[in-house]
């Protein structure tokens, strides 16, 4: 035999060439399997002539939608609904999603309390709230709504100005004033400031070695110029109370029954993941650290600012998000309880139109929007924050 | 303190009566430091308004086995709503004299999954006894074989729930492990279709693809083809969960040694043998707990069948209470079925915690 030249590989032992085989397989079979699909469904949808097409989004919807944040009516066309819907349930995302942070962390903690009592009743919640399903929680809760909650003239008065009856959460707002417009203007001014002083203070600490009392600054600033500029806006302190009146109240912000019942159940049941993702966090940051910090002198506050704080939220935020994006997934199961939500009136279009490839698509298409920018925004705060290696 | 005390009389010297026994426990648990303090008391001040008035309603002042009418007299809760219907929560439209056969399906089920917690069991035998099991159970749910057929539009209840989620992992298993394999492949194209099908299915909720096999997918077969509902949303439900099973499966790929990979095909081992007889056996073993995991989910995730009018559990509980004789005792029947859940998922997540201790291997 010939040394000198290689040896020929057979054709089917050679894995570069079998690679390209299989990859020509593979695009054959789903270019098969979808051209079969494509074909069924064009046949079908003539057969049973359904038209194709975003066509529908300039027709008449013709049909109500109960709560909305734009103005809408059944005459508007289908694609305004689709924007009511699309609104609605950003806006249930994004008010879980705070909510959810909030009432998660502070779980957390409590899990981790030393506090027998508070340690045992958070470990039971977490527990609980994990294993049922969340669908049945929001049915519990819109149950909850409707058949125990006594009418208005009855409602549950728990504190001043706020109240729960059969027709929602319904509470006293601030009577409208151009002041309060002033202080939010303020407030994002007061944020805008802190953002640059917190960027002046770390460059002078690395220049001179001297520390600003940020923490104070920023907090004196966040509170105090919004109250000061309300203040000299005249301090108006006028409340739109709700006010009993025939069958229902009149005045003050009232909040409907599904989208409270939506809201109480995605957070009831998000936060027990997220008090576990806390837990976790705080518990991946060896004791070794916190001792380390306070050897070297560091203030409490700042153990936990510059040492503990740092780590935790390393391992937190990435499952944080991931939670934050089921919440936001978990929102569609508002059309189980009528909140109509951008499912909800997905649903009711393809009802109307029988255009159901259009609205699967447009309904995934959104949700994958979310998830996807999401993950962007994810990727570049990870990049931001690992660990440098060298 | 000049002198150091006798040995024997520091032994005899017993520690202060508060900081042992019942008030030490209290004092070291409870009311250490003015905060914890605070908290226990307000939270036992809350707990001591909510538990008696729970107890009161739920147990002394319910009503067990009565009609709806004395009920709706009463002031406790009424568990009747549960013990008059429970045949339809529990097997939905399935008929009546045949019930036995889906008690018994279940009861094959439970049986099956108490024996294969116990890792003595762990051999190939037992994957015959699972295919055994659930054929049987199919068999007993269908009918056939001298046994009366029973439509699967009847389907309901508990049963329905245990097979959607159980074939559903069952057959969603083997899809997931070739998608995470096909995501670690070095083939660009098979790469890409993974990743793109991962990313997209986890991307989207559950209830879209539920949709999608309401009303898209009898658009996608020939022209006087059908198959069922509950076919289609097993097949959403496989289709979705295979997604996820490909991520856990992944990390389990991902967190083995490379030398594993190295040893494999300096055996000179194909990808097939390396995969089949080397890698695999080692990754899925590590991914036990987490796929624990996907199943807890995928058991609570089928309750989202009800959106599309399936009659799982939560539906036919729904479905109960709708009957104006049990109106308005929404509480007790959403807790009983939360019972249901709860007592299912919480045996699988300790059993995932436990295995999780046992397998672990690393020092």
């Amino acid at each position: 035999m010939d040394t000198t030249a290689p040896e020929k590989i057979p054709f089917l032992r050679d894995p570069a060439k079998l690679a390209i085989l299989y990859q020509c397989l593979t695009i054959l079979g789903v270019g098969l399997l979808s051209y079969y699909l494509i074909h069924n469904t064009l046949a079908n949808l003539e057969r049973q002539s359904i038209s194709t097409g975003f066509g529908f989004f300039k027709k008449e919807a013709a049909f109500e939608i109960g709560e909305k944040l734009i103005s809408y009516s059944a005459a508007d066309s289908y694609s305004r609904a689709l924007l009511v819907g699309f609104l609605n349930t950003l806006v249930v995302a994004f008010i879980g999603v705070v909510l959810t942070i909030l009432f998660g962390t502070i779980l957390g903690i409590a899990r981790l309390s030393t506090n027998w009592l508070l340690a045992k009743l958070s470990a039971i919640y977490i527990e609980v709230f994990q294993d049922i399903p969340i669908l049945l929680q929001l049915f519990f809760w819109y149950a909850f709504f409707y058949e125990m909650l006594p009418a208005p003239r009855l409602a549950l008065n728990p504190i001043p100005g706020l109240f729960l009856c059969n027709r929602g959460l319904i509470f006293g707002l601030p009577q409208a004033h151009s002041a309060y417009f002033y202080a939010f203007v303020a407030l994002g001014l007061a944020c805008l400031m802190i953002f640059f002083l917190r960027k002046w203070a770390a460059k002078r600490q690395a220049a001179t070695g001297q520390i600003f009392p940020i923490v104070k600054v920023s907090l004196a600033l966040f509170i105090g110029f919004p109250l000061i500029t309300w203040w000299l806006a005249g301090a108006p302190t006028a409340m739109n109370v709700p006010k009993l009146t025939g069958f229902n109240f009149q005045g003050g912000l009232s909040i409907s029954p599904e989208f409270t019942a939506l809201l109480l159940g995605l957070v009831l049941y998000t936060s027990a993941f997220v008090a576990e993702v806390v837990r976790a966090g705080i518990q991946s940051v060896g004791k070794g650290q916190k001792e380390a910090a306070m050897s070297i002198g560091l203030k409490p506050a700042h153990v936990l600012n510059l040492v503990i704080l740092p780590q935790a939220l390393r391992v937190i935020v990435p499952p944080l998000t991931s939670q934050m994006l089921n919440l936001t997934k978990n929102s569609s199961l508002a059309v189980a309880i009528g909140y109509p939500d951008f499912v909800s009136v997905a649903g009711t279009t393809i009802n109307q139109t029988g255009q159901a490839i259009e609205g699967v698509a447009l309904i995934m298409f959104v949700y994958l929007a979310f998830s996807l920018s999401t993950s962007a925004l994810m990727n570049w705060y990870n990049k931001k924050i690992a660990i440098v290696e060298r | 303190m000049e002198k150091t005390p006798h040995r024997k009389a520091a032994n005899s010297i017993r520690p202060p009566a508060t900081s042992i026994g019942v008030i030490g426990w209290m004092r070291a648990n409870l009311f250490n430091g003015w905060l914890n303090s605070i908290l226990t008391l307000v939270v036992g001040y809350l707990l001591l308004l909510t538990i008696p008035s729970f107890v009161k309603w739920a147990f002394i002042n319910s009503n067990w086995f009565t009609t709806s009418e004395q009920c709706k007299a009463g002031s406790g809760a009424c568990w009747s709503v549960i013990t008059a219907n429970i045949r339809f929560i529990l097997f939905g439209f399935y008929p009546h004299q045949l019930q036995w056969r889906p008690l018994l399906a279940v009861l094959i089920l439970i049986l099956l999954l108490f024996f294969s917690q116990n890792r003595k069991y762990w051999k190939k035998s037992l994957a015959y006894v699972w295919l055994l099991g659930l054929f049987s159970m199919g068999l007993l749910l269908k009918g056939g074989l001298g046994l009366e057929v029973v439509d699967s539009d009847s389907w309901g209840g508990l049963p329905l729930t245990l097979l959607l989620s159980v074939f559903g992992l069952t057959a969603a298993y083997p899809f997931g492990v070739i998608l995470a394999l096909g995501r670690q492949s070095d083939m660009p194209v098979i790469k890409s279709f993974s990743v793109v099908y991962i990313e997209l299915i986890r991307g989207v909720p559950l209830i879209s693809m539920l949709f999608m096999s309401s009303v898209v997918f009898p658009l996608f077969l020939p022209e006087g083809v059908t198959f069922n509902k509950i076919l289609r949303a097993q097949i959403a439900i496989i289709l979705f969960t295979a997604a996820y099973i490909a991520e856990v499966v992944r990390g389990g790929l991902q967190g083995m040694n490379r030398g594993q990979y190295e040893a494999a095909e300096s055996l000179g081992l194909n990808y097939f043998q390396a995969m089949r007889l080397i890698i695999l056996p080692q990754a899925l073993k590590i991914v036990i707990p987490p796929s624990m995991g996907i199943l807890i989910s995928a058991f609570k995730d089928t309750s989202l069948v009800v959106i599309i009018a399936l009659y799982d559990l939560l539906k036919t509980t729904q479905t109960t209470l709708t009957d104006p004789k049990w109106m308005g005792f929404s509480a007790e029947a959403y807790l009983f079925v939360a019972l249901i859940y709860f007592v299912c998922c919480y045996a699988m997540s300790n059993y995932s915690r436990r295995l999780e201790k046992e397998l672990d291997t690393s020092l």
